[in-house]
């Protein structure tokens, strides 16, 4: 009885879903195709110039198949200008509506390919993703104060049987005495002795020997406190726009001097100028859900709106994908102060020396926010040009004093400190 | 019974008690002087702050400022929105551009910082055009000027442009008198266009040239002979007999510019270096480096050129002048005939004879020293038209006047009838970039920009065309003249677009014109030859022929010869610092000491010692050795200068005065600026030279000069000197002997190793900087001063502060005259002393200067000493010694403890007494965020208490070796600079690396002419001096 039960229960189940594929196959021809392999596709080709929900340079696409037939899509994806130039009305009226930009061609695209495509940009837009995360916040914040609860719970009644036992101590304890005294035994009597803090005062050497103590001790705090003040190690201001080297440099591998061009050339590494922003965000207006959502859930920071804050400043008017004109240049907060009298040169490091960006600025890949990594003292600047060997191969500058040097110093290998690199005058003028 | 007894203590008490009371109510008989240091003595008596409060508040506003100081400062960054391509921050561009302010012209690089002017350099593509000199290098402080006019005005009130332009054309249509334009020599091809076009467009309008500084008579010379109206360009490269008649060539004679050749022709190579004869009645540049010097008076001069011109032609002239004086001139003409077409006689007379006459003897000679087809044309100005408009002017004929680039109520001789002919004319307008003199009183005042702002041309030289471009943005609400007439003849061009159409059309021939402005130069070989004129070539014939007197010359001779003087002349000079006085609210120009007198901040009478004597006129050095002078009234017909100071001047002719103009500006200038006297109502029908009467007057000048001695004191080891003959007929000890010093009782020469304290450091590894000064060329001319105050951001201390000796230059030149004749004559006197009276008679009298002194120029910075004394004394080490030869000076280590300054033996290290940014009581340039503009953000400005010194541009040389690094390659030599290397367009400083062997200076530090400063104190310094050789060759 059991068995057959069971069986007709796992028939039923698969001519219901036969029955529910078949009604859904004829209403939906794209649940053939892979949306996630469109993602891909979207990704890679599309995605400088489309948005799914929302304008860019192009259209956005949801919602595409609805205005145009697949057929006339495959032909305009393909080949859009030759699409206008056919005089197809359609394909002229998008022409026109987009300042006459033309679409690229993709004639690499199969029909498959961009049917893959079609369905990822047809999926309708997820609810409510903005309400869905503090929820899980709120979640996660009540989980903490959970298991916090919980311990506490613990610890208050492990101090409670504590001070039971205390108390039952002591009550034995008197009892014992009372025990003690009935049956006439007689309990030892303390002496009075000396309080070990008069002792201490009475005793000269030991004074002078913590007075020193004392004294050496403070002197250390005292040194250490004086030698941090000026000494902004860790300094990490609030700034106007909150960026991110770490999606910046870390998940999107942007050289750091992409950005700090003049790193290169320059004393300055320079703060980049927001036309260099503007080299990708003209089409990144938006970063990726997954990214939002984690920098609202792990840095309370809504990144889109640090990017309308870049547009706001730049004058970029991302609906019309036009610059206004008005500009409002941005105040960042800077991090790194080398007093005026110390000369440093950022080309001299990068360019000459090979040094790597982190080994000064620590790994900024990982930074959410910039922070000074270094201390930019003397003594560490001292340190490193100490250590560290001038990189002279290949240099054409460097063959005469690399010839006699090493012939003086008998090494192979010279430091920066050999080269001169200790000299007061090399940045101090 | 005790307590009433009472004391007394004096008798008065006894006798009247009642004044001891009053006493001892009133302890002081009078209040404290407090008010110096309270201020207001009301407010102070007034308030309720005991001394408990004062204690409070001190110790509260302490702990509060302690508190303050452990938060940092929040600094704030702002990068650009959209980056200029071609602007790094921190890497320095240079534009070719051209000063043309109608005194100077030159081609010029500037140097510009995140998109600011910083520095001027010399534009060495330009030639002789492109040599830079002080004022130059400083006129980009000038921009930098916050007593600069900030907008346009109408009647005394700030406008905008839209309305002045709307006013102004209302009232030039409604004119009905003449429109003159009164302008400053711009030698501008699209200027002239432009002007034209604006004759074309309104009626009757003339414009009439001035230059403040008169050429006119040599104008009119130059016209008669070429037929061109232009000044001769001379190279005196070229020239190897060079006579002077007060022509002050080395300084602003002419246009100036020519010590570049000069210097060139001065350093013997081959045995051969130029002759040069000067007779002058003023100490001038020219005459301190001249060969030989005559000090003759103005009168004299035109003596000795016709006697000159007799001796040329081979014939007598009647010159009554002493028989010595003829004797010289008499030799120079030999000499000058045996040198041939590499002779040149030049004069300074301003009088058409004598420039005439000096154009034919060189003509007679058939001088190549300069090129007839290249005049120079940045002298235009006609005396007689700027009379004739002032006539004009108060005769009511003026409709309406323009004045442009010039400020006639502060230059002109007869500015008072200017003023009063200025109030006749209907609508005035001054194009002026401070409220100056001519300015406060125009109607108009249309704002213009400095030149580094503006766009522009200029023909320097016949043919030679230069392009003047902006360098930043405008920093007022300012518009260049040219763009005014452009509004005003209703054109939309502006006149960067008109250049451009002018040069494409009628200069360039194709030529590009990106090109010309990225050189900042173009030469047009598309030039008519000039030849003299027909008359004057007839002339010169018949000269040459026969030694017969055309009638012309005939008169130009006897009037020459009939020249007398009427009591002591006065010749009106332009200082090497202040020129014609545009760049008077320049602190740079007026902290530059005066080459000759060292004086700063000051102009004055310069008087020989004779006349001063009998005039009773003194000089004497106060307690603290600066200099105090009499005052002198001076007067020219009627006009009377009182309080003129006096200096007076070794070399300065008997019978004649000299006096600087450019001075005594009073408006649209700080307060600081306004110093001296102003000179130019002295310079009647704008000649130099004036007749005048010298009285002694009451009072006592102070004076601020860097230098206080006066002679070398027979200390021929400090500026050695020798003679051609000895140079090229002796061996290296007769006139550059190597120092000796005794070891173990044996002679040793002070270079050899065991006499030397110290162990030597290995220096043939990397670099080793050298500097090597050449006294043969350096002619004294200041530039370097400058150029190392805008690189080096030193600070400007102000008069009294250079009187009490706290100048800060890094760079000095220093100036020795001699006791005798020579310096040669005063080792010898020094040499000849026996016995202890006789050396202190012997050297009193070497410290008084000769009545015809020698004179050197000796450029002094630090040293760089391989040994260095100052390093040594250091508590603190902020002196130390670098491997590339540079002694380090590290400012934020320095204590001030000024052991290493007392230490110095060459005295140039300098102390920050005050702090002289951002400091109220220093109201110079670096105390307001204009003037800051101008500080190179590579150098340190100093603060107070901190000793400072030349780096030897420490900046400059690492930037070299980084750039060779960063390419991966050698360096070549010329590539190391130094800022005062840079500016001298002479080549007597050259810097380079001695461990190059193949660079200049490694072969100048070999060559038989150096040596170093001090040699026998044994301190080994990095900068060479290379001896000074005089012609003294006679016929």
């Amino acid at each position: 009885m059991r068995q057959v039960k069971h069986r007709n229960s796992v028939s039923k189940l698969l001519l219901l879903g036969l029955a529910f594929l078949l009604t859904f196959s004829t209403t939906i021809t794209y649940a053939q195709a892979d949306a996630a392999k469109g993602k891909e596709l979207f990704n890679s080709l599309c995605a400088a110039c489309h948005k799914r929900y929302k304008k860019a340079t192009g259209p956005a696409l949801y919602g595409v198949t609805e205005r145009h037939s697949t057929e006339w899509l495959y032909k305009w994806i393909k080949n859009s200008s030759a699409l206008i130039a056919s005089g197809d009305a359609e394909a002229i009226a998008i022409y026109e509506e987009y300042n006459k930009t033309p679409m690229n061609s993709f004639p690499q695209l199969s029909n498959g390919d961009i049917d893959n495509i079609l369905a990822y940009v047809m999926e309708p837009k997820p609810e409510k993703p903005a309400g869905a995360v503090p929820v899980a916040g709120a979640q996660a914040g009540g989980g903490s104060s959970d298991s916090s609860a919980t311990n506490s719970i613990v610890l208050g009644l492990l101090a409670l049987v504590l001070v039971v036992l205390i108390g039952v101590l002591f009550l034995v304890n008197k009892t014992l005495r009372k025990f003690a005294q009935a049956n006439g035994v007689e309990l030892p009597v303390k002496e009075e002795r000396k309080p070990i803090w008069k002792a201490f005062i009475e005793n000269q050497f030991l004074l002078l020997v913590s007075a020193v103590f004392f004294l050496l001790i403070s002197g250390y705090f005292v040194y250490g406190f004086l030698m941090q003040v000026g000494v902004d190690q860790g300094y990490e201001p609030v700034q106007p726009i909150h960026y991110s080297h770490r999606i910046h440099a870390g998940e999107n591998k942007i050289e750091c001097k992409y950005c700090h061009s003049s790193a290169r050339v320059s004393k300055h590494s320079g703060i980049p100028s927001l036309n260099v922003c503007m080299n990708c965000h003209k089409s990144i207006a938006e970063v990726a859900e997954e990214t939002q959502a984690e920098g609202l859930a792990e840095y309370g920071v809504d990144y889109n709106k640090q990017i309308q804050k870049l547009y706001k400043a730049v004058g970029w008017d991302a609906g019309k994908q036009v610059y206004t004109g008005k500009t409002e240049p941005v105040k960042w907060i800077r991090i790194h102060n080398l007093p005026d009298f110390a000369y440093f040169n950022h080309s001299q490091h990068v360019m000459v020396a090979g040094v790597q960006c982190q080994k000064c600025h620590g790994s900024v890949e990982e930074m959410e926010i910039m922070y000074q990594y270094s201390p930019l003292t003397m003594g560490w600047c001292i340190n490193c040009h100490r250590e560290t060997n001038v990189n002279m191969v290949g240099n054409a500058y460097y063959e005469k004093i690399h010839e006699e040097l090493s012939k003086k110093y008998g090494v192979d290998k010279l430091t920066a400190a050999q080269m001169g690199g200790l000299e007061c005058g090399k940045c101090h003028y | 019974m005790s307590s009433n007894k009472k004391y007394w203590k004096s008798v008065e008490e006894l006798s009247d008690s009642s004044m001891v009371e009053a006493l001892k109510q009133n302890e002081f008989s009078e209040d404290i002087p407090v008010e110096g240091f309270l201020e207001d003595k009301q407010v102070l008596d007034e308030s309720s702050t005991s001394r408990r409060d004062f204690l409070k508040y001190v110790g509260f506003s302490t702990a509060a400022a302690t508190l303050a100081a452990c938060e940092g400062p929040v600094v704030k960054s702002i990068p650009y929105v959209v980056q200029p391509e071609q602007i790094v921050p921190g890497v320095a561009n240079y534009y070719a551009t051209t000063i043309a302010d109608g005194f100077d012209f030159a081609n010029v690089l500037v140097k510009t910082r995140e998109g600011r002017p910083i520095k001027i350099e010399s534009n060495r593509l330009a030639g002789a055009n492109g040599a830079a000199n002080a004022r130059v290098h400083a006129s980009v402080l000038s921009m930098y000027d916050n007593t600069r006019l900030k907008s346009p005005q109408v009647g005394g009130k700030d406008t905008n442009w839209a309305s002045f332009d709307k006013q102004l054309a209302d009232k030039l249509r409604k004119t009905s008198g003449k429109i003159v334009l009164l302008t400053q020599t711009f030698a501008s091809p699209s200027t002239k266009k432009l002007i034209d076009e604006f004759a074309s467009k309104y009626t009757s309008v003339s414009q009439v040239v001035y230059d403040s500084v008169s050429n006119t008579e040599a104008l009119n010379a130059y016209e008669q002979v070429y037929g061109i109206r232009g000044l001769a360009s001379y190279d005196f490269e070229k020239a190897d007999t060079i006579v002077g008649i007060g022509a002050d060539f080395l300084g602003d004679w002419q246009g100036g510019g020519y010590d570049a050749g000069y210097a060139k022709g001065r350093i013997p190579q081959d045995g051969i270096m130029s002759r040069h004869v000067q007779f002058e009645a003023n100490m001038t540049l020219t005459g301190a480096n001249a060969d030989k010097r005559v000090a003759v008076t103005p009168s004299q001069q035109k003596q000795v050129l016709a006697a000159l011109y007799g001796f040329v032609m081979g014939y007598s002239v009647n010159a009554s002048l002493p028989a010595p004086i003829k004797e010289t001139v008499k030799k120079a003409a030999q000499q000058l005939k045996a040198a041939g077409s590499k002779a040149v006689v030049v004069t300074g007379i301003q009088d058409k004879d004598a420039q005439v006459i000096a154009l034919a003897i060189n003509n007679k000679l058939g001088s190549k020293v300069y090129d007839a087809d290249r005049p120079k044309l940045t002298s235009q100005g006609d005396a007689k038209k700027v009379a004739a408009l002032v006539a004009d002017m108060n005769a009511g004929r003026v409709g309406a006047l323009l004045i442009a680039g010039v400020n006639p109520v502060y230059t002109l001789p007869n500015s008072k009838s200017f003023v009063d002919g200025l109030k006749k004319v209907g609508t005035t307008v001054s194009f002026a970039s401070n409220n100056d003199e001519t300015a406060t009183l125009c109607e108009f005042v249309a704002t213009t920009p400095h030149y580094l702002e503006s766009w522009g041309d200029v023909e320097i030289n016949k043919g030679i065309y230069s392009l003047v471009q902006p360098t930043i943005r405008p920093l007022f609400k300012t518009r260049q003249f040219q763009d005014t007439l452009l509004q005003l003849i209703g054109s939309d061009l502006t006149y960067d677009a008109y250049i451009k159409n002018v040069w494409n059309t009628s200069i360039l021939g194709g030529a590009s014109y990106n090109r010309a402005l990225h050189d900042g130069v173009f030469k047009s070989n598309k030039i008519a030859k000039v030849v003299a004129s027909a008359e004057s070539e007839e002339a010169d014939e018949e000269v040459r022929e026969t030694p017969v007197f055309t009638s012309s010359f005939v008169t130009s001779v006897r009037s020459l010869t009939s020249a007398k003087a009427k009591g002591l002349e006065l010749t009106l000079y332009t200082k090497t610092s202040m020129g014609s006085g545009n760049q008077a609210s320049n602190p740079w120009l007026q902290e530059l000491p005066d080459p000759i007198t060292r004086a700063s901040w000051d102009n004055y009478l310069t008087v020989s010692k004779a006349d001063a004597d009998s005039l009773g006129l003194e000089n004497e050095n106060v307690a603290n050795g600066a200099l105090n002078g009499s005052y002198a009234t001076v007067t020219v017909g009627s006009v009377k200068l009182e309080n003129v100071p006096v200096i007076i001047q070794p070399g300065q002719a008997k019978g004649s005065v000299g006096l600087a103009l450019g001075y005594g500006r009073k408006q649209g200038l700080k307060e600081e600026m306004q110093v001296g006297l102003n000179a130019y109502p002295l310079y009647q029908n704008f000649n130099s030279v004036q007749s005048v009467k010298v009285d002694k007057a009451s009072g006592v000048h102070e004076f601020a000069c860097v230098q206080l001695q006066k002679t070398l004191m027979g200390r021929g080891d400090i500026i050695k000197e020798t003679t051609l003959e000895i140079f090229n007929t002796k061996d290296k000890p007769a006139y550059n002997p190597t120092p000796m010093v005794s070891l173990d009782h044996e002679e040793t020469p002070v270079t050899s190793p065991d006499v030397d304290l110290w162990d030597e450091f290995d220096r043939s590894v990397g670099h080793h900087f050298n500097l090597s000064i050449d006294l043969n060329a350096c002619t004294g001319c200041g530039a370097c001063v400058v150029a190392c105050h805008a690189e080096n951001n030193v600070p400007v201390v102000g008069k009294s502060e250079v009187r009490r000796s706290r100048d800060m230059h890094w760079l000095r030149i220093d100036r020795y005259y001699s006791s005798e004749e020579t310096f040669e004559g005063d080792n010898e006197k020094k040499e000849g002393f026996a016995g202890l009276g006789e050396n202190l008679s012997g050297f009193g009298e070497m410290e008084v200067a000769s009545e015809n002194p020698q004179v050197a120029f000796q450029p002094v910075m630090c040293q760089h000493c391989n040994h260095a004394p100052c390093e040594t004394v250091c508590p603190v080490a902020a002196s130390s010694h670098g491997r590339q030869g540079q002694n380090h000076m590290a400012y934020n280590r320095c204590v001030g403890t000024r052991y290493c300054a007392n230490n110095c033996p060459y005295k140039v290290r300098r102390f920050n007494w005050f702090l002289y940014n951002q400091n109220d009581e220093f109201d110079f340039h670096m105390n307001n965020d204009l003037g800051r503009m101008v500080v190179n953000p590579d150098v340190t400005v100093r603060s107070r208490g901190v000793m400072e010194k030349c780096s030897m541009c420490m900046q400059m040389t690492q930037k070299t070796i980084l750039d060779a690094k960063r390419d991966g390659r050698v360096i070549e030599d010329g590539e190391f600079q130094t800022a005062c290397s840079n500016a001298c367009v002479s080549g007597a400083i050259i810097f380079g690396d001695v461990n190059d062997k193949s660079s200049k200076v490694a072969k100048s530090l070999e060559s038989d002419r150096m040596y170093h400063l001090l040699e026998h104190v044994g301190t080994k310094p990095n900068v060479q001096y290379q001896v000074k050789v005089r012609n003294t060759k006679e016929a």
